[in-house]
């Protein structure tokens, strides 16, 4: 029982039959016809940003914490370019999002019209599929692809390009359950046998670890509830990727902290010294394998993915199973709960003395001081005082991000929302919105750099529009932080073009979008500040001076190995040579 | 904050030597990439190539299936026998992809090409260029007083060998269409 309409009521009807609630958008000439069909209806929200780079942004936000696809409308031409960094960012980031551009009419395309842009060409390298719809009768059929490929397997972005005459024609309407995508069904049961391989890997190993990643968070809340009772069950210790905060619990007596560039000592030396390496969505990405040659040497190593193109492509493991990762814990717990909860309990006990003493190191130990704000200690008494509420946070992209890495605790999967692949100034703003517009309840912070902050703050004015009191937490050192502890330990203390001059005054900014503003310099008022920020009902940019010099660390830098970690306190002289320069 | 004690002037030796020094040699291998013959499917798989820096020795595209909309797309690469695991996994994960085929380790092949010769030439080198192409089995195609186009087929080697006899025959233009390819048996 075909329905006829117009493309352009189809793109809401079958909105509306995803299950779609909220929208994140922009309009112009070639969308109008879609606009008007959003007008003539309510079920589904749409949220007005201020830029399309904004609204994939938020729409990924959105998408993080709820689990579910983020959708957004741009026009053609300037729009759909303008969401090519945010569809980049979520291809990295494994999220899934379905971006619909309005295209020019069919019949000028090629012709150089007005606003056109040869959007599947330009998105085709960072969608994860992507569709041009010349014929209003596939429109519908292709908007229930792009959902089930942006959500399936390992979850990305797909565009659907669609001319402006397709949304005028009339044709009929597929409904969402006719739809199949024949060549596209990814594996999600592992192979049993590599299964009860790990099995038996897990009842021996001396010095396991687990190291997990985004598809733990992709694969579900399940796959964190079947992750957790594992690691309890085992008493392995666990460490993750900047992308799995929060599948294991911060507070959880396993926990390791994050590894990486900027990871704990302690999480990164257990990846060195470890026997058993279980991988669990994760991808070996170079800002945790470090120089590939020294990475963890006399490990056996166990990669469960998704993606069969992520096993073997950075390091070659001895053990690669394809599948979900909630499918694959749930045979692994059930195998190995069947063979007796073995596991080497002598070589953990000594395992986790070992590790203990890495600990005791107290890596993220910094100088406190009086007169001035440590970004660190910012984030440790914004912990100190969200801590326990219905919190999720953002970051923008530096060393408050990896700050925020280390001194916030995520309790939950879902609660991190970071671009960590592509690393994305600009992008903690409107993915707090996104995240907002889910969750209009919960405490949503970003934390922010004065510099990222400035790449998406007209973003301010869809906040104050929509009335989402987000929390833009902005550890502001007047400079680009990353940047500046980069060219000092690499570059010479050259500090080429890494400080922000003419900063605006946030607070000022705050208030002409119609939001509050709030500042901070003192560390002892910084309590009340931040108290003042939540009390608030409403958007609120923070201006939290801080410490201009401050470096992150730990730190191994670019091209160096887990064990050669730079510490705060450490003599950096020579720290960083030869082929690491080169390096990103 | 405390002063940190570091050397000034950042190096410029190369990362590269960072790469694993054992590295296996590259190998050329035949690929065979079932696909759904929709605009732009040839792109998303060249532009796979040329994104993550693989080689592309040979390529030839047609739909092989008319009703299902089929296309087969033959691809001769090089690589280390990682590279080669990586492209073919880079390959599946392409939406339109069905079937990806390494017909180099999946048992016994055969392999084809086609390739057009433009000989000009007079006399005695008229002859031999004949008289060679005979030899090879290639078919004399077009011939005029000064020229001859020879059609050849067989693997890639074989129409190389032919190439370079003609060479000093008076070789004017060369078409070829790349492998196609098929395993051998059921
Ligand atoms: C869009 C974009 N441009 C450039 C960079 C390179 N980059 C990484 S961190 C950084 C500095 C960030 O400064 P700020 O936001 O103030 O954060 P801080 O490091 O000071 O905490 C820059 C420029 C980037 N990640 N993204």
């Amino acid at each position: 029982m075909a329905r006829m309409m117009s493309g352009a009521a189809m793109v809401v009807q079958a909105l509306k039959d995803q299950g779609v609630e909220v929208v994140f958008g922009y309009p112009g000439g070639a969308v109008l016809p879609i606009y008007d069909e959003i007008f003539q209806q309510n079920e589904i929200i749409h949220v007005l940003v201020r830029h399309e780079q904004g609204a994939v942004h938020a729409a990924e936000g959105y998408a993080r914490s709820t689990g579910k696809p983020g959708v957004v409308i741009v026009t053609s031409g300037p729009g759909a370019t303008n969401a090519v960094t945010g569809l980049t960012d979520a291809l990295l980031d494994s999220i899934p999002l379905v971006v619909l551009s309005g295209q020019v009419p069919t019949f000028m395309i090629g012709t150089d019209g007005f606003q056109e842009a040869d959007t599947v060409g330009i998105t085709r390298p960072c969608t994860k599929h992507n569709w041009l719809v010349k014929d209003t009768d596939k429109l519908a059929e292709t908007i229930h692809r792009g959902f089930h490929v942006a959500t399936s397997g390992r979850p990305g972005p797909v565009l659907i390009d669609i001319p402006k005459d397709v949304q005028f024609a009339t044709g009929s309407y597929t409904g969402p359950k006719t739809v199949r995508v024949e060549s596209y069904q990814p594996k999600v049961k592992g192979d049993i046998a590599a299964i009860t391989r790990l099995v038996e890997m897990i009842e021996t190993a001396e010095r396991p670890v687990f190291y997990t990643g985004g598809g733990v968070i992709n694969s579900g809340p399940g796959a964190s509830q079947l992750l957790r009772e594992l690691v309890d069950a085992t008493g392995f210790p666990i460490t993750s990727t900047l992308m799995g905060l929060g599948a294991y619990p911060a507070s959880g007596k396993n926990w390791l902290g994050m590894l990486g560039m900027h990871g704990l000592y302690e999480a990164n030396l257990a990846m060195h010294g470890c026997d058993l390496m279980i991988n669990l969505g994760a991808r070996f990405d170079d800002r945790i394998t470090g120089r590939i040659a020294d990475f963890s040497p006399r490990s056996i190593k166990a990669h469960v993915d998704i993606d069969a193109s992520s096993i073997n492509k950075v390091i070659q493991v001895d053990l690669p199973i394809l599948g979900d990762i909630g499918h694959v814990l749930e045979d692994l717990l059930n195998v190995w709960k069947s063979r007796g909860r073995k596991t080497n309990k002598p070589g953990l006990a000594k395992w986790w003395g070992q590790i203990e003493g890495w600990k005791a190191k107290k890596c993220l130990a910094y100088t406190n001081s009086t007169s001035v704000i440590k970004p660190q200690y910012a984030l440790e008494r914004l912990e100190a005082l969200t801590k326990g509420r219905d919190r999720y946070v953002c970051t923008e992209v530096g060393q408050h991000q990896m700050w925020a890495a280390q001194f916030l605790g995520f309790e939950a999967p879902n609660r991190w929302m970071t671009s960590g692949g592509l690393g994305t100034m600009g992008y903690g703003l409107p993915a707090s919105i996104g995240v907002q517009m889910a969750h209009p309840q919960a405490l949503v912070i970003n934390v922010a750099g004065d510099a990222s902050f400035l790449m998406n703050m007209q973003e301010m004015g869809t906040a104050v529009q929509f009335r989402l009191p987000v929390k833009q937490f902005i550890l502001n050192n007047e400079r680009l932080g990353m940047v500046r502890q980069w060219q000092q330990l690499l570059h010479g203390e050259r500090y080429s073009q890494s400080w922000s001059e003419a900063l605006p005054d946030f607070v000022k900014l705050a208030e002409a979008f119609g939001a509050k503003g709030i500042r901070c310099s003192d560390p002892a008022k910084l309590d009340a500040a931040i108290e003042e920020m939540l009390a608030y009902d409403g958007p609120v940019i923070f201006d939290c001076l801080v410490e201009k010099h401050e470096n992150c660390f730990p730190m191994i830098p670019s091209g160096k190995a887990h064990n050669e970690m730079l510490m705060g306190d450490a003599a950096t002289e020579g720290a960083i040579q030869a082929g690491g320069a080169v390096l990103v | 904050m405390a002063a940190l004690n570091i050397k000034k002037g950042a190096t410029s030796h190369s990362a590269y030597e960072l790469r694993d020094p054992n590295a296996q040699l590259s190998e050329s291998h035949t690929l065979a990439v079932l696909v759904d013959n929709e605009a732009g499917v040839l792109a998303r798989v060249i532009g796979l190539f040329s994104g993550r820096g693989y080689n592309i020795d040979s390529l030839t595209v047609a739909e092989v299936d008319h009703t299902g909309h089929r296309s087969r797309i033959t691809v001769v690469t090089r690589g280390t026998p990682a590279v080669i695991e990586q492209i073919k996994a880079q390959l599946g994960r392409i939406v339109p992809v069905h079937e990806v085929h390494d017909l180099t380790v999946e048992g016994p092949s055969v392999e084809r090409e086609l390739a057009l010769f433009k000989v000009a030439g007079a006399g005695e080198k008229r002859v031999e260029a004949l008289r060679l192409a005979d030899i090879f089995r290639a078919n004399v195609v077009d011939s005029t007083l000064e020229s001859f186009v020879f059609e050849i087929t067989g693997t890639p080697a074989k129409i190389d060998a032919f190439a370079d006899l003609m060479r000093p025959l008076g070789l004017a233009d060369v078409a070829r269409t790349g492998v196609a390819a098929l395993s051998r048996g059921v």
